[in-house]
């Protein structure tokens, strides 16, 4: 399990001899208490276990979002985050052999009782992918609203709420006179950023993004984490990456997962500023400090 | 501003080109090729152009290969003796084609006359000169066809392939199978089935639809095999993403998937139809030849060109032969139009207007 950014971060953090370096960076990010910017909407995984056939995925996470906060899921390859992350809009169950178990409370209610309607909830629970994946039949402007026409929404000015999406995005000054053109012809990281006003339009109350820059270049990155610490203060937002720095820029909350072989574990959560200077696990430092992974 | 002259820029080249030499090299080898092709068949029983091409790759190849040996040693020899078989099987596979289109071309334009597409042969027979009569029948008989075989065929094969690439239910393996099997099914095959399912029982008489009918069975796999191509070409990120925010199912295929893969269905449609447009046995069983304009496929006899082709041949006059030649050109061109039109859809990028 070995992924070469870490590696390369292991390397830079052992011959500067500091994980101080990331600790700074995660304490300076540390402003917001959980409840301040509260909308009244909380997301909270209880006891999730994921299947893919016989293979055990994910085993007994418990995890709370606080509302208005940024929580990264940060671990190796293969240990689950992602599939964490799919189930809780439930997107999962996108795949065919996929199973799971226990529970995912949006408002207090479970998203996966019987009866609930899943598009609504994909509407409330928003996502952002790894790769820009923008509509190529649709101009900008269309792909900003693609979620409206998707699920039937009814809304007084699109012209207002593209400009606003697109603003929240931080992308209305680089595309506001080609609305009409392609998404295509944008760079990658402004067809990421484009999928984000996407996400927004319908308005989610959490935003999932599964590791939104990996494909991207480090200005694309830095645009990106520009954004997520300006939408923080609206939606709760759930990040999973590979990039330890990025977590300690970005998330007022870190999570920490990991496979010991077996299905992977939820292993330690904390406020970012403490998993990157003193985790209570063992595994935790040595992942965060680039001993292994 | 600075006052260094900017270096000149040096032209573009291709220095891995072939060289002046390198081409009279292959030409040589070309030249001793055909030289030892026409000494071979001179001295010996072989006989026949047959005899001629079959030496001249043959040589062609030993000469390659025994230069390229000597210049450069095995593995380059190896390379370009199997690019010359490469070149020859080409050159084998195309032959019949051209010399289709050509014996097409050299025999239909004399029987060509602007008059073909202006007449029809209510009150001319196939023995008449040429400029008397024409085929205009036979042309709306063939687009009558082909339209309500596309319209039967087109949504059921799309909707076929959409099962089988985003439904994925538990009948997509058999029916994946069933569509691959389709595609062999004989023409003649489908045409006895609509005669004895609809002709003996019911309508008892000829008619245009169930021309069409038939057609449509040997188009479905056609449109439905393609669409499922190109179905799958569009990434299943795309319809995570619709159904991230919040469509459901259909309305993610619908506004994400099928316009992502418009171009694509649309040269799957005009491929069928291609497939189609010159299946000549089930319409000689099911649509009748008359040789006057029908524009209503539910009633009475219909014209077609593959059918205008046969009647022609049989009639076995000269005027007549020449006329079904014309036949042939004339659906050829339709032909080689609707796979124009199939390749320039089908290589718009998506999005652009």
């Amino acid at each position: 399990m070995t992924i070469e950014s870490e590696d390369n971060q292991g390397d830079e953090m052992e011959t500067t001899a500091s994980k101080g370096s990331l600790s700074d960076i995660a304490a300076a990010r540390l402003q917001k208490q959980p409840g301040s910017n509260a909308l009244g909407v909380g997301l909270e995984a209880r006891g999730v276990h994921a299947w893919f056939g016989e293979k055990h995925a994910l085993a007994n996470v418990s995890l709370d979002f606080w509302p208005g906060t940024v929580t990264a899921l940060i671990g190796p390859s293969g240990c689950g985050k992602s599939t964490f992350l799919r189930t809780l809009n439930r997107m999962h169950e996108f795949i065919p052999t996929a199973a799971m178990a226990g529970e995912v409370l949006l408002n207090g209610e479970d998203i996966y009782a019987a009866g609930v309607d899943v598009t609504k909830i994909r509407l409330k629970v928003g996502m952002v992918f790894q790769k820009p994946n923008p509509f190529p039949s649709m101009t900008i402007a269309e792909n900003v609203l693609a979620g409206l026409k998707l699920a039937q929404l009814k809304v007084e000015n699109k012209d207002d709420l593209l400009e606003e999406c697109l603003e929240r995005a931080g992308l209305w000054s680089e595309v506001k006179d080609r609305l009409n053109t392609h998404g295509g012809a944008l760079s990658g990281g402004q067809q990421q950023r484009l999928c984000i006003a996407r996400a927004l339009a319908v308005r989610p109350q959490v935003l999932l993004m599964d590791e939104p820059c990996s494909a991207l270049d480090p200005g694309s990155t830095l645009r990106i984490e520009e954004t997520i610490s300006q939408l923080s203060s609206s939606v709760t937002i759930v990040i999973v990456t590979h990039n330890m720095q990025q977590a300690a820029r970005v998330s007022d909350y870190t999570a920490f997962f990991l496979s010991d072989g077996g299905p992977g574990q939820m292993i330690e959560v904390g406020s970012t500023n403490e998993i990157f200077s003193r985790p209570k696990d063992e595994r935790t430092e040595n992942y965060v400090t680039g001993r292994f992974g | 501003m600075s006052t260094i002259e900017k270096p000149a820029t040096p032209k573009p080249k291709k220095p891995w080109a072939a060289t002046p030499v390198d081409r009279s090299k292959t030409a040589g080898i070309i030249l001793a090729a055909a030289l030892i092709s026409y000494v071979l068949v001179a001295v010996t029983p072989l006989k026949g152009k047959l005899a001629y091409a079959a030496v001249f790759f043959l040589a062609y190849l030993v000469i390659d290969f025994v230069v390229s040996y000597l210049k450069a040693g095995r593995p380059a020899a190896v390379d370009s003796l199997f690019r010359g078989l490469v070149t020859t099987a080409i050159a084998i596979a195309v032959t019949p084609i051209v010399s289709i289109l050509v014996t097409v071309w050299v025999r239909g334009h004399k029987g060509f006359h602007w008059s073909l597409f202006t007449k029809d042969m209510h009150s001319n027979s196939f023995t008449d000169p040429i400029g008397q009569g024409g085929l205009l029948h036979a042309i709306i008989g063939t687009f009558l066809l082909v339209f309500f075989a596309m319209i039967i065929s087109v949504p059921i094969g799309i909707l076929t392939a959409l099962y089988l690439t985003e439904i994925r239910g538990r009948f997509t393996r058999p029916i994946e199978f069933l569509v691959q099997a389709m595609s062999g099914v004989p023409s003649i095959v489908a045409g006895l089935f609509i005669y004895a399912a609809i002709l003996i029982p019911f309508t008892k008489t000829v008619n245009g639809i169930q021309g069409s009918l038939a057609l449509a069975i040997l188009m479905i796999p056609t449109v439905a095999r393609t669409s499922q191509e190109v179905l799958k070409l569009i990434p299943s990120d795309l319809r995570e993403a619709g159904v991230a925010l919040g469509g459901t199912q259909w309305r993610s295929v619908a506004l994400v998937v099928v316009p992502a893969a418009r171009s694509g269905l649309i040269t799957a449609m005009i491929l069928g139809v291609a497939r189609v447009a010159g299946e000549t046995a089930p319409i000689l069983l099911l649509t009748g030849g008359s040789g006057t304009k029908n524009f209503n496929a539910f009633n009475g006899s219909m014209g077609s060109l593959p059918n205008y082709v046969w009647q022609a041949f049989a009639a076995g006059t000269p005027e007549s032969i020449a006329r079904a030649w014309a036949g042939i050109l004339v659906l050829l061109v339709i032909v080689v139009i609707l796979f124009t039109a199939a390749r320039v859809l089908g290589n718009r990028k998506v999005g652009k207007k």
